[in-house]
């Protein structure tokens, strides 16, 4: 009990220490990492909560692909500097305003509506992957198979979007003949 | 016995403000990108705190169903941004402001 709750306070000080680093970090790169160390972490929590799917899902895809379609876009555009100073009188201490009003409207939330300040985590079941596949590839079999055409449509319309103006479509076509 | 739900709760509300925070802070708009897939991460927690709490699978199905519409979502995201890049040379979102009247 004691050990596990030494393990999340620390898990949970790494994620917003890292979090807050993402956010003040003046370089896109630092930034980036900070965030994978972030999700990472995060990963670690879902292993607490018992869902070892989910968070290898999470460090190969988030941390994995994400992060690396992340660095790749930062390297190539060459934005790792990023530019100082607020583009609005106040902007920043309005914002941080706004963010601590959020925070405290969420904490009322969860604090009045249901009571689950003292509502005690009862003891983690380990998901095995098999039972969420097989409830993948049963109940949800129809949102699985829109994800891919999700996938698909994400995939064509990024090729798309960053092709050059030099080849049309039309052009494609013509030399096909 | 465990963590209490409420501590998932507060954690998952810190990381989302920090998200909004950057959403509204960063003028650079990789760093925005950032800010909204740690607010994806937020929720993604909550949904699995609640799963494991009443014991059902379906919240960590819907969690992977998150994951892969964000993994789109930044795809076509990135895709935008260096296309807007090639025609403005800068990401700086203040110069994102062609459609304004």
């Amino acid at each position: 009990m004691l050990t596990e709750m030494a393990i999340f306070i620390f898990l949970a000080l790494v994620v917003v220490a890292s979090a807050m680093a993402m956010l003040l970090s003046r370089n896109a790169v630092y930034a980036a990492l900070f965030l994978a160390m972030n999700f990472v972490t995060v990963a670690l929590l879902y292993l607490i909560l018992g869902a070892p799917f989910i968070a290898l899902v999470q460090v190969t895809v988030y941390a994995g692909s994400i992060m690396v379609l992340f660095l790749f876009v930062i390297m190539m555009l060459g934005a790792e500097r990023l530019p100082g100073g607020e583009p609005l009188r106040g902007q920043r201490v309005l914002a941080i305003l706004l963010g601590c009003v959020l925070l405290v409207e969420m904490g009322l939330i969860f604090a009045l509506r249901s009571g689950l300040l003292q509502i005690q985590m009862p003891a983690v079941v380990f998901s095995e992957p098999v039972d969420l596949g097989e409830l993948l590839f049963t109940r949800y079999q129809l949102l699985f198979l829109v994800t891919s055409v999700i996938l698909l449509a994400a995939t064509v319309g990024a090729i798309l979007l960053t092709r050059g103006d030099k080849v049309s479509l039309r052009d494609l076509l013509q030399r096909k003949e | 016995m465990g963590i209490p739900v409420s501590y998932y709760l507060v954690l998952s509300a810190i990381m989302f403000v920090i998200g909004i925070l950057g959403v509204l802070l960063r003028r650079n708009a990789l760093v925005t990108f950032m800010s909204l897939e740690m607010m994806f991460n937020a929720a993604n927690l909550i949904f699995v705190t609640f799963a494991a709490y009443y014991r059902v699978l379906t919240g960590q199905i819907f969690v992977f169903f998150v994951m892969t519409v964000a993994a789109a979502e930044v795809a076509v995201g990135l895709a935008l941004m260096v296309a807007i890049f090639r025609t403005k040379h800068s990401i700086d979102l203040d110069q994102m402001s062609s459609l304004k009247g």
